[in-house]
């Protein structure tokens, strides 16, 4: 992955969902990305302009939630003179498979970045079997 | 998504619209940089001006932010960490280098330009120059 590549703007890609929302806002689609290691599955999202404490995590049903909250309060007082991106609320979810330990679920957040570890349950990480 | 009249979000169309015919070639070219990355909202607070881009993932130190005269110029670069020995399931997340300007319609003072960076979000604070603010003449 070349990083001297100009970096693009990415567009908004706004939820389409099922359960309708009541609230009278936004939501968009937070750009992710999902990695593997041996022992563990890792979601990284991009959350900008959210607070650590308006960041909210489920699991229900083996569907890992996030619901990502912007506070618009900070945009009183000013009057918008030229946009190119929208404000809104962030929302995305997944259904985790079996091999995800549902209890061992870490977060963290770093500059607007999301970083969620699942840890994989002890029978989906690799192990060696020895020969004898 | 039916709601309530959004004037924000007017002016985002209306804009989205614009910058359309303005991309075609139609209209001049912008200021000497490249690309449209960080995308920026511009705000009035009084008589100055806020600028507010999402950067999320980007580190302050990372960041180059210049002022002249109008012009402000942000330059920088974002890269993405996996670990060692990951296999990707999903990429969706954009990584390279950035380098674009902007202009205000007025002087601005570099001195005190404040750069706020938090929760992924970059926000300048562009005062207007003292000697670009117009001036009361009393009548003698």
């Amino acid at each position: 992955m070349a990083a001297s590549q100009a970096l693009e703007v990415q567009e908004k890609k706004e939820v389409v969902s099922k359960d309708e929302k009541t609230v009278p806002a936004r939501y968009y689609v937070p750009p992710t990305d999902i990695f593997e290691t041996g022992d563990a599955l890792t979601v990284v999202m991009e959350l900008p302009g959210v607070e650590k404490q308006s960041i909210q995590v489920n699991v229900e049903n083996d569907v890992l939630r996030i619901d990502a909250r912007i506070d618009f309060g900070k945009y009183e007082g000013l009057e918008p003179l030229y946009t190119e991106y929208n404000i809104g609320h962030f929302a995305r979810s997944f259904t985790l498979s079996h091999k995800i330990d549902q209890q061992q679920i870490s977060a963290e957040l770093n500059d607007g970045v999301l970083t969620l570890t699942l840890r994989k349950a002890k029978e989906a990480q690799p192990r060696q079997i020895a020969i004898n | 998504m039916a709601t309530l009249f959004d004037p924000f979000d007017a002016l985002f169309q209306f804009q989205q619209a614009l910058d359309s015919y303005r991309t075609s070639g139609w209209l001049g070219s912008g200021p000497s940089a490249s690309g449209a990355y960080p995308p920026i909202n511009i705000f009035r607070k009084g008589d100055d001006a806020v600028a507010i881009a999402e950067i999320p993932g980007i580190n302050k130190s990372d960041l180059e932010i210049q002022v002249l005269g109008k012009t402000v110029r942000l330059a920088g670069r974002k890269a993405v960490q996996y670990g060692e020995k990951a296999s990707l399931h999903r990429r969706e997340r954009l990584v390279g280098r950035f380098d674009r300007a902007f202009t205000v319609p007025f002087d601005i003072e570099a001195d005190q330009v404040k750069a706020e960076c938090r929760d992924g979000m970059l926000a300048l604070y562009l005062p207007r120059a003292e000697r670009d603010k117009p001036k009361t003449i009393a009548v003698g």
